[in-house]
């Protein structure tokens, strides 16, 4: 009998490959999964029966002659802001409800290529804007480790779906902490690379020089497994790096010896619930136990993120949602005679509140008379922000710190509380803006609730990142630890 | 706490006139309470000099990329439509711009 909570990509590919189980079987046990559980946590906007199982036979004609790789058979959820060819891609906003995208995303051609399997899309807050998930226009993801908390977000979907085993991994989007704010609320790992490393073909768009693509998986392993499978050049994202892609997930060591690792002091004074400090300070002993030499670092412009996210975010989004005209695609009131009208009421109805807020807000920062006051201000200490990691990388490997100021929060307790929300993302947002990558790894819980530690590294240092999350996953394996559902 | 940036019903309005969406006098309301609330925390901003300091637009400070000029394949006129609301032949049918 399989335990698809003990089920890793690692593990399930030896039984893949030694043929004990079949694709078909494997697929067959997760849908039944998704069955069983979805009802209650509703990581899912749609399940993919059919296609699943049809991509299921292709992978075990596969594994039959020989020609499998590492994500043959695998089964796997994407974040419904991510486009799939004839596969209905929501956004989670009555805007976009029965938008069937004519082709694929960048990552999504390449997972299909590696052979893994989609289950279903992942829900999310409307248009990845929020931090609980609870912004979605069709259904309110809960926490698998307690169905009155939130998943965080805006991938809540994506993490949630891999708490509960649902899938072996998901696949999130990250623009201001969406990929590691939910991991650390779920328990399991999320990691966003560098910006331009994954391609953003096909990942409709919110803030573009701060989206990214990556993975939310069980352990660390996974996640560079499957980020070695979607990173790389795509002519069709005008941002995408022109980098060799190694594979991540090999050579990774269980110790730190010779490691620089910084600790930035500002983390540990915006707003952080002593449990949560207790518990990284913890974490950074076993660092230290580990081989790595600890230092504490200053990175003076940390508080500044915030603001510098809430005027860039929102600017770059509302001019990238004005798209949605109920013209070529997408909700259209169809009642108003007027062009005006017909506008202005397909995108009230269209929208929910968070994202008409950050489209108001945007539109304000960038308006004539304010433009210089917000936008260019919030760009020019950007630049401030990008240089304090400069500094810190030109001595540290990486840099360790909490990935959230708190654990999961009840459904409902912060949702008309936009601020309140907002500081929810306080540790994740700096990398984006500096486009570096970040990981979040559980490191233990808190009254029953998943904690994540966070390590950034500089830009295009993956390994480095993925090296130190791994040796500190393996001195404890609090990923082991699983929500009982 | 600086009262600076409290936002006007006047100026949601405009907004709203800007982004095409309609907004009801309820929603007017709360949009003008939480704008000043959000920029009121934006403004520590300035506190910090930057007279000196160029901008980021970008992280990773990417130029203009230009294809070369041959065609390629492309989506099929009839995948292009697949989700306009409403079409006629291989047209996307619109209401009248000018009344």
């Amino acid at each position: 009998m399989i335990n698809l909570t003990d089920l890793t990509i690692d593990k399930a590919r030896l039984l893949l490959d030694s043929k004990e189980l079949s694709a078909l079987e494997l697929t067959k046990l997760y849908l039944d999964r998704i069955d069983d559980l979805d009802e209650n946590i509703s990581s899912f906007l749609s399940i993919n029966y059919e296609n699943a199982i049809k991509q299921a036979d292709n992978a075990d004609s596969l594994i039959a002659k020989g020609d499998s790789n590492i994500l043959t058979g695998i089964p796997m959820q994407i974040k419904d802001n991510i486009c799939t060819k004839g596969i209905r891609t929501t956004c989670a906003s009555n805007m976009l409800e029965g938008f069937i995208p004519p082709y694929n995303a960048h990552i999504v051609e390449k997972l299909n290529e590696a052979g893994a399997i989609l289950l279903g899309k992942g829900n999310l807050d409307e248009f990845a804007m929020g931090s609980s998930t609870e912004n979605s226009s069709f259904k309110i993801t809960k926490n698998p480790w307690d169905i009155t908390r939130v998943p965080g977000g805006s991938s809540g979907g994506p993490a949630a779906s891999v708490a509960a085993s649902e899938v072996l991994f998901s696949i999130g989007s990250d623009t201001g902490g969406s990929i590691r704010q939910p991991a650390s609320f779920c328990g399991v790992v999320g990691m966003k690379p560098t910006y331009g490393l994954v391609s953003r073909f096909g990942l409709i768009a919110f803030a573009s020089s701060l989206d990214q693509i990556g993975p939310i998986t069980n352990n660390v392993k996974d996640s560079a497994i499957v980020l070695s499978a979607m990173a790389g050049y795509d002519s069709r994202d005008s941002t995408s790096l022109k980098v060799d892609i190694p594979d991540y997930s090999k050579g990774l060591k269980l110790d730190l010896k010779g490691f620089n690792i910084g600790v930035p002091k500002e983390y540990f004074t915006l707003g952080i619930d002593p449990k949560i400090e207790n518990n990284i300070r913890e974490a950074i002993k076993t660092l230290e136990g580990l081989g790595a030499n600890i230092e504490e670092v200053t990175l003076p412009h940390t508080e500044y993120a915030l603001s510098v996210y809430y005027i860039i975010a929102p600017s770059e989004a509302s001019a990238n949602l004005s798209r949605y005209d109920g013209v070529k695609y997408g909700y259209s009131d169809s009642e108003s005679e007027s062009m005006w009208d017909a506008l202005e009421s397909t995108r009230e109805s269209g929208f929910g509140p968070e994202v008409k807020r950050r489209i108001f807000l945007g539109t304000y920062a960038l308006s004539s008379g304010y433009y210089d006051a917000y936008y260019v201000k919030a760009q020019k200490v950007r630049t401030l922000i990008r240089q304090d990691f400069e500094n810190a990388f030109k001595k540290f490997d990486v840099l360790v710190m909490p990935t959230c100021p708190t654990t999961a929060f009840n459904v409902g307790d912060k949702i008309d509380d936009p601020i309140q929300m907002y500081l929810n993302d306080i540790f994740t947002i700096p990398a984006n803006i500096a486009g570096i990558p970040g990981i979040s790894v559980p490191s233990g819980l808190i009254d029953g609730l998943p904690v994540g530690l966070q390590f950034m590294s500089g830009s295009l240092q993956e390994k480095k990142l993925f090296q130190a999350a791994y040796a500190y996953e393996r001195a404890h394996d609090w990923n082991n630890l699983k929500p009982n559902i | 706490m600086d009262e600076g940036h409290k936002i006007t019903v006047e100026e949601i309005k405009h907004l709203s006139v800007l982004t095409r969406i309609h907004m009801s006098d309820e929603e007017i309301e709360l949009m003008r309470d939480q704008m000043s609330d959000i920029l009121r925390n934006i403004d520590i901003l300035n506190q910090i000099d930057t007279e000196e300091v160029e901008i980021t637009a970008h992280s990773s400070n990417v130029e203009s990329v230009m294809r070369e000029d041959v065609s390629g394949d492309s989506i099929t006129i009839e995948d292009a439509l697949l989700n306009a609301p409403n079409i006629e032949k291989d047209f996307i049918r619109i209401r009248a711009v000018l009344e």
